[in-house]
């Protein structure tokens, strides 16, 4: 017996299948003639500066985690949206609170500027510089 | 059901879903590729007052056969600093995951290749591993504008899906199903039960609903519409910065898979906006069908209007590409981080308070 997932297994697998059928096919009739040009990878035709493979910019991380943040919040919220009108007006409150606090989160991650692309510099923090010295002093 | 019938006909279940998961492949896919391929460049080449392939068939009719001739025969290039496993696999994860979204899609009322409950979430929960398959291809290629292109691509494709599954959720609220076959029963009858008008919703909630499920069909257009990256959400392979983005190392028949598989996602996210808001396969004016009594007629008219509102769907996103400019990364994130993700959000809650009406 095959069940709803098992025919969606069989979808990819003919999807593989059919990649790796056209692949085989095009490499029985594709010439095949490497050279020093061609193993190099693609720079505009200049010879190759560096590795790639570098330090990237924080905020593709900074996107991701926050991604993972409301993806696991919607992932909490479908069965929420299956069964809160069997709950009425309770039901529905349940989840809206939910969503405020993540309002919420959302509304404190804009104000600190992580939504931005190009991070605006934090504010200066205000020092008594008197006290400082003071301190230091003592 | 097309699967009872091959199921019956082969004596073994095995066979025929296999029969069933070829059917979208190769009656629809690929000759959807084709032309659509085709239909890409003679609407931009007419849009700028230009011809367009003229010289292969009768207008140019046959330039997509001949390009693929031409890319079977190119020579495969693999560099020798990439990494040989990870390059090779790409295109089968990129290929794999785009076409297991059409595992859920109904067709026809008579075809869906796999009818399952959690459909919907399950089209968006595979396209992950488009993004896996993009991350990968970019890393394994060892070049600068891959992995430029991966980056950002990935960053959009993982943020756009927020507003994507909002609206999802949304409608979720509405109709209690997320199975696309359902989703589309419900809409059965005349153009006025579309969730674009409030669905076969009973009473006053109805015409409540118009406002908010327009705004809902606009962020989730302008999500799938970056999900694919299609202009004006096209800086993962921007031709004039990036070269081609994350596929620039490929060549020969596994560039032609990337290239198979943007054509088959533009038309699942096309599929997806036609299901949850026009309609799905239903007939917008009743079926010929019914009207002089020919039965087998009906699942032909359904699949002729789901491929009718599904290209047209399709031919918007090439207008749209010849008409907005493309935008910067920073502007990018800030349309779906701080305009279509509040959008979304505050549009769920109304929804959810007129629901309980």
């Amino acid at each position: 017996m095959l069940t709803e997932f098992g025919k969606i297994f069989v979808f990819i697998l003919v999807a593989i299948f059919f990649v790796a059928v056209s692949v085989f096919v095009a490499k029985l009739l594709r010439p095949h003639r490497p050279t020093h040009e061609k193993q190099l990878t693609y720079e505009c035709g200049e010879d190759i500066i560096g590795s790639p493979w570098v330090q990237f910019n924080i905020r593709f991380y900074v996107v991701a985690l926050i991604f993972l943040i409301f993806d696991v919040e919607i992932v909490l919220l479908i069965p929420w949206a299956y069964v809160y009108k069997s709950f009425g007006i309770g039901g529905f409150l349940v989840g809206a609170i939910f969503l405020i606090l993540l309002g919420l989160g959302m509304a404190y991650e804009w104000r600190k500027g992580d939504l931005e692309w190009s991070r605006p510099p934090l504010p200066k923090l205000k020092v008594d510089k008197e006290k400082v010295s003071q301190i230091a002093k003592s | 059901m097309i699967f009872d019938f091959f199921a019956k006909l082969t004596g073994s279940e095995i066979l025929a879903s296999i029969i069933s998961a070829l059917l979208p492949l190769f009656l629809f896919i690929l000759p959807f590729a084709l032309i659509a391929v085709l239909l890409e460049r003679k609407v931009s080449a007419h849009m700028q007052d230009r011809l367009g392939p003229m010289r292969v068939g009768y207008h140019g009719l046959l330039q997509t056969i001949a390009d693929i001739l031409k890319l079977i025969q190119k020579e495969d290039i693999v560099a020798d600093s990439n990494d040989k496993t990870l390059f090779n696999i790409a295109p089968l994860l990129v290929f794999a995951g785009s076409y297991a979204a059409f595992a859920a899609i109904p067709f026809t009322s008579s075809y869906i290749g796999s009818n399952i409950n959690l459909g919907l979430f399950f089209i968006i929960g595979i396209s992950g591993i488009v993004v896996i398959g993009i991350l990968m291809a970019g890393w394994a290629s060892n070049n600068k504008y891959t992995l430029l292109g991966a980056m950002r691509c990935v960053a959009q494709m993982i943020s756009f899906e927020i507003p994507t599954l909002m609206v999802v959720v949304t409608i979720l609220m509405v109709t209690g199903t997320l199975n696309l076959n359902e989703l589309t029963e419900i809409q059965s009858g005349f153009f006025w039960n579309w969730m674009i008008f409030g669905g076969a919703v009973p009473g006053i909630a109805k015409i409540l609903l118009i406002p908010f499920m327009i705004i809902a069909f606009g962020v989730i257009y302008i999500s799938t519409l970056a999900e694919v990256n299609r202009t004006p959400f096209d800086i993962p392979e921007a031709e004039s910065e990036l070269v081609s983005g994350y596929h620039t190392e490929y060549s020969g028949m596994k560039f032609a898979m990337f290239y198979l598989a943007e054509y088959a996602n533009m038309f699942a996210v096309s599929a997806i906006v036609v299901i949850l808001f026009f309609g799905g396969y239903q007939s917008p004016v009743g079926y010929l069908g019914n009207s002089i009594g020919l039965h087998w007629l009906i699942p032909i008219e359904q699949l002729f209007w789901f491929t009718f509102k599904g290209v047209g769907f399709v031919l918007l996103q090439m207008w749209l590409r010849w008409t907005l400019p493309r935008l910067r990364v920073d502007q990018l994130m800030a349309v779906c981080w701080k305009y279509l993700i509040p959008i979304a959000f505050v549009n769920l809650l109304i929804v959810g308070l007129i629901t309980l009406i």
